[in-house]
């Protein structure tokens, strides 16, 4: 009888627990639910807001390459020929195919449809082939920043005319003006103007902050990390050592700004604006993140490793290097590009060291004035021009794209050196 | 090299209240010139004498003084945290490692202090070899596991006789037969048993004097126990084995010597046939009977 009570309590008991592990489970899944759709819908405003920054509106012209423009002397004087009013070319263009246009306002109106940039374009054509110099040729010129944001659909209010309304709409039914594909936005640097700007500067410049950051931070990191964990005494010394790596860990990315400014740029004399330095910057910021995962590493590999190589003659920095270390290594790896994430997305202190100018070169070397890509999307988004709304959210799936590289290698290098045991 | 080893052990046994069994374990030695006992105990390979052991100012080892003699297999036994582990660690140094791990008195290899200042640890542990407990192949292939010490160590001038070493240390350990065909397969997908040979096959590959072995059976089952007891009966030929068991039967069946410590103390040593019939000490009877440990 007792038997069967105690059996009966079990069952009822069961039944609780099952429920509750239910309960729990489901708790989970709302949980991984939540932040799923959360993503998500970060994810597809961003892209939805930014997808369209990859396609440029052009417009097509007859453009007669005037070689009294171009070429005044006829001696093809390369000094003449990037001087010359190519922009003037696009006007006259506009003028013969809207032949209509009669006062000053309706002619200054017509001009800015294309952009102020387009001459550039033509300019680089004729450097390329001194040829075009006398002919006629058909070729798609930028569209001004707000006929693209008209052509996309986007409301420009009164930026546009009716007047210029009515010119796009002959446009469209001539067929002149399209959406083509924005290789600009990936080789240029900043502009003014939204039609002009691209990311390809900054990319540079996050690219080769990071190459100074890891080159610095990683073997340095890593070094530290070993003897910490291996090699250092356990004492009153080691102690605070840790103490303060874990502190720095924590201690906000604008301070290690102030740092760079002062120490980098006001007393070592460092160029102001520099990948370098911002490499730098984000070296001392990722170091002890790289330090703390590098430790933890080499904490988890298991010590009869250690033990046997030591028990067969290795000495102490054999038995790290030929074993520990390689076990450690995806660990440390992990650890690394979590820190370098974190340094990409970093702009506080790449703020502080002059990394937020308007940089229009893409940097050619890391002692290049430049920008990165995080304050290039924070400079975008407090323009005032519609045109780069959907610029700062192109720059952000460009940063975005970057990261998930980044991690990608990280899971490739994981795999590559992850052994079992 | 046997008046030293004698000497100390005369002082020592007013040393403390063991100093009974103590004598009583010196019969055991002084009587090396009788002919009971086998001709190659005359020069203890390893003679230990009067070590004292602390982990963070706590004693592990009182006053031990022990003979190991060469070729033969010598097992320590004794209860858990008696302190067996810890003296087959002095013995190679591998304590140096623990922090906080201190050894006091002197323990001599081939008449060589190892504690000396001018020992170097690391060809110590070259010829004074260690198995431990569970068995640790490194993450890699059969063959790099063997080869890794006579690497180090520079043992082999080229590929073939890197071979040749390999080959010898795990035909020795009684596992070539197993893995000839899958030497570039991980040492860590091997059995249990066979993995402990491995170790074995590893630790006699830099062609060790003397091999410590940590329980080397007890994460083992009774069929690959055996095989590694076969192997050390044969291996004592080559090589002198000190050998940490759990086992009693296993004490019985492979050694020659026998030492039992208890709580720190070494409570006797000797003979394994004597010391397994014919203890003199009531705290080893009662052990080897099962009344206590």
């Amino acid at each position: 009888m007792t038997d069967q009570n105690i059996n009966k309590n079990i069952q009822a008991g069961l039944k609780r627990r099952y429920r509750s592990e239910y309960r729990f489970r489901g708790y989970g899944l709302l949980a991984i639910g939540l932040a799923l759709s959360f993503l998500i819908a970060i994810f597809v405003s961003i892209a939805s807001m930014g997808w369209s920054a990859f396609q440029q509106t052009a417009i097509e012209l007859e453009i007669y390459f005037d070689p009294a423009v171009i070429d005044p002397t006829g001696s093809h004087d390369p000094q003449d020929i990037s001087g010359a009013d190519y922009r003037g070319l696009v006007k006259a263009s506009l003028r013969r195919q809207f032949p209509a246009v009669r006062n000053r306002r309706e002619k200054k109106q017509l001009y800015r449809l294309v952009s102020s940039g387009s001459g550039f374009n033509l300019r680089e054509k004729v450097q390329k082939d001194l040829g075009l110099i006398g002919q006629t040729r058909k070729i798609w010129v930028l569209a001004s920043d707000d006929v693209d944001m008209h052509n996309k659909g986007r409301d420009v209010g009164a930026r546009l005319s009716t007047y210029q309304i009515d010119i796009i709409n002959k446009m469209s039914e001539a067929g002149i003006i399209k959406k083509r594909f924005n290789t600009r936005f990936f080789t240029s640097g900043d502009s003014r103007e939204p039609e002009l700007a691209g990311i390809l500067a900054a990319f540079m410049g996050s690219l080769f902050s990071l190459t100074v950051c890891i080159a610095l931070s990683f073997p340095l990191g890593i070094l530290t990390a070993i003897y910490l964990e291996e090699f250092a005494p356990k004492n009153r010394w080691t102690d605070l050592i840790e103490v303060n790596i874990n502190n720095l860990a924590a201690v906000p990315s604008i301070v290690f700004g102030l740092l760079g400014l002062f120490f980098l740029l006001n007393i070592l004399e460092m160029p102001r604006s520099a990948p370098l330095v911002g490499g730098l910057v984000l070296a001392l910021m990722t170091l002890p993140t790289i330090i703390i995962a590098g430790r933890a590493a080499l904490k988890s590999v298991p010590g009869s490793i250690r033990e046997a190589a030591l028990g067969i003659g290795a000495s102490p920095i054999q038995a790290v290097f030929h074993h520990s270390l390689p076990l450690a290594m995806p660990g440390m790896l992990t650890g690394s590009i979590i820190g370098m994430a974190q340094a990409l997305g970093e702009t506080a202190p790449l703020l502080m060291i002059g990394m937020v100018a308007f940089i229009v070169d893409v940097p050619q070397t890391v002692l290049d004035p430049a920008t990165a890509l995080p304050v290039q999307i924070f400079l975008w988004a407090d323009s005032p021009e519609r045109g780069f709304e959907e610029k700062t959210a192109a720059a952000i799936l460009v940063l975005l794209g970057f990261l998930f590289c980044m991690n990608l290698l990280a899971v490739v290098l994981r795999k590559k050196f992850e052994r079992r045991w | 090299m046997t008046l030293v080893a004698l000497k100390p052990s005369s002082p020592n046994q007013t040393l403390d209240p063991q100093a009974e069994t103590g004598a009583g374990a010196e019969a055991e030695n002084e009587s090396e010139d009788t002919p009971i006992m086998e001709p190659s105990s005359h020069h203890p390979r390893i003679s230990v004498r009067d070590v004292n052991v602390y982990y963070a100012g706590k004693q592990a080892l009182k006053s031990v003084d022990l003979d190991i003699p060469p070729n033969q297999v010598t097992a320590l036994i004794g209860p858990s945290g008696c302190g067996k582990s810890t003296f087959l660690r002095c013995l190679n140094r591998m304590n140096d490692v623990i922090e906080g791990c201190q050894v006091t008195g002197q323990i001599e290899l081939d008449g060589e202090d190892i504690y000396a200042k001018g020992m170097d640890v690391v060809s110590l542990r070259a010829r004074v070899g260690i198995v431990f407990q569970k068995p640790n192949p490194f993450p890699k292939s059969i063959y790099d596991n063997v080869s890794y010490g006579p690497r180090i160590h520079r043992m082999a001038r080229n590929r073939d006789e890197m071979d040749e070493i390999v080959m010898t240390s795990l035909e020795r350990a009684g596992l070539l037969q197993e893995v000839r065909d899958r030497l570039n397969a991980p040492g860590t997908s091997l059995s249990g048993g066979q993995q402990q040979r491995l170790c074995i096959a590893r630790a006699i590959a830099v062609a060790p004097e003397v091999i410590l072995m940590d329980e080397p059976c007890s994460a083992l089952d009774p069929i690959a126990t055996a095989k590694v007891e076969e192997l050390i009966d044969e291996l004592r030929h080559n090589y002198t084995i000190v050998m940490v068991t759990h086992s009693m039967q296993q004490a019985a069946r492979v050694s020659q010597t026998t030492a039992f410590f208890h709580l720190g103390d070494l409570v006797e040593k000797g003979d394994t046939e004597r010391i397994f019939t014919n203890p003199t000490d009531d705290r080893t009877e009662a052990y080897i009977t099962g009344r206590i440990g």
